[in-house]
């Protein structure tokens, strides 16, 4: 079967592409325990709801698009965020999540569902985006990237008391400034998640994808590791410095508004 | 990359489990604490530290509270356009 999607360059896509896609290792499928309610949600069709999964694939088999339009706006924002830890266009992210969901349809009728569909949908992305990124000479290769910003300490040596403090070595000179202060209400302030969503888009890349994913999708860590193919020690290593400069980011900004 | 590098700011750990932990070197573990990967020795003396320490039961508390709303920032999703290409082929597969 081809496929041929109007008004996208490029956007024709064979039955083969889905190759090697069938049989995802099982290494990389959700099977721990949700405990994050957005995540939760947005992929209880990994969570072990084989039924509704079996149901949903039924449906869309049977050409049912309701089916189709549930899972495109469930998992395409996702699905971008993703393509964009591999392609630095907005664009090209957009094609690589197009060409996903027509390798979805094209593959449909050969899923043995080994795997969870979300766990599928988010291999076909990470091989397109590979595939895209290699293309354009642009191949961001997360297990060679480092931090970004060097490995220095993530508070500023000036915030604690020099190491040869005769009672204190290393503790706080400055100790964090309470968010407490301005009430949970305010913390909610839409004020408040433009800040930290500046402080993400403006995160080094690997720190940025990684903090996606984790703190703002929800995935467990050995996900974001199969999908960035990055190990479970450089993982922590990314989030720690992400979620560092976050909560410096919000501390400024809570004290400036006290 | 090493997930820690012996650097002169970074305090060793791991070697004696009556050492205090010293809030410097508290905030560059907090990771590890809180996806419990930090050895059993150093867990204890993240506690200990904690116990006795407001300023890190702060920043613990920071912490947690960015995981929180960091959970709640929306996605961009597709543009309108590509989406309606999406179910233009949808129907296109299905009639075919």
């Amino acid at each position: 079967m081809t496929l041929r999607i109007s008004g996208t360059s490029g956007g024709e896509l064979r039955g083969q592409n889905c190759e090697g896609y069938r049989e995802t290792p099982p290494g990389i499928a959700c099977h721990v325990p949700v405990t994050k309610g957005r995540y939760e949600s947005a992929v209880a069709l990994s969570t072990g709801d084989r039924t509704s999964e079996a149901d949903l694939i039924d449906r869309l088999r049977r050409g049912e698009e309701a089916a189709f339009t549930w899972l495109v706006d469930t998992y395409s924002p996702s699905l971008k965020r993703l393509a964009l830890a591999f392609v630095s266009l907005d664009a090209v992210a957009e094609e690589v999540v197009q060409e996903t969901w027509l390798a979805l349809l094209t593959g449909i009728g050969r899923f043995e569902a080994r795997s969870s569909l979300k766990t599928w949908l988010f291999k076909i992305l990470t091989n397109r985006a590979k595939t895209r990124a290699a293309r354009e000479k642009r191949v961001l290769r997360f297990s060679e990237l480092g931090p970004e910003d060097g490995d220095g300490p993530v508070v500023s040596p000036e915030r604690f008391l020099p190491p040869d403090h005769p009672s204190f070595p290393g503790h706080w000179s400055t100790p964090p400034h309470p968010w407490s202060v301005a009430g949970d209400q305010a913390v909610l302030r839409r004020e408040t998640m433009d800040v930290l969503r500046r402080g993400l888009e403006n995160l080094p890349r690997s720190q940025r994808t990684v903090v996606m994913l984790r703190d703002v999708e929800g995935w467990p860590a050995h996900e974001v590791c199969a999908a960035l193919e990055l190990s479970e020690a450089n993982q922590r290593v990314l989030l720690h410095r992400g979620r560092s400069r976050l909560r410096a980011i919000l501390e400024t900004y809570f004290a400036e508004d006290a | 990359m090493a997930p820690t590098s012996d650097t002169d700011w970074q305090p060793q750990m791991g070697d004696d489990t009556l050492d205090e932990m010293a809030c410097q070197e508290l905030v560059e573990v907090i990771t590890d604490y809180l996806e419990g990967t930090l050895p059993t020795s150093d867990r204890a003396r993240f506690d200990a530290h904690l116990a006795m320490c407001p300023g890190c039961r702060e920043y613990l508390e920071q912490m947690r509270a960015l995981i929180r709303l960091s959970g709640s920032v929306t996605a961009k999703s597709i543009e309108p356009a590509t989406r309606d290409s999406l179910l233009r082929a949808f129907r296109r597969w299905r009639d075919s």
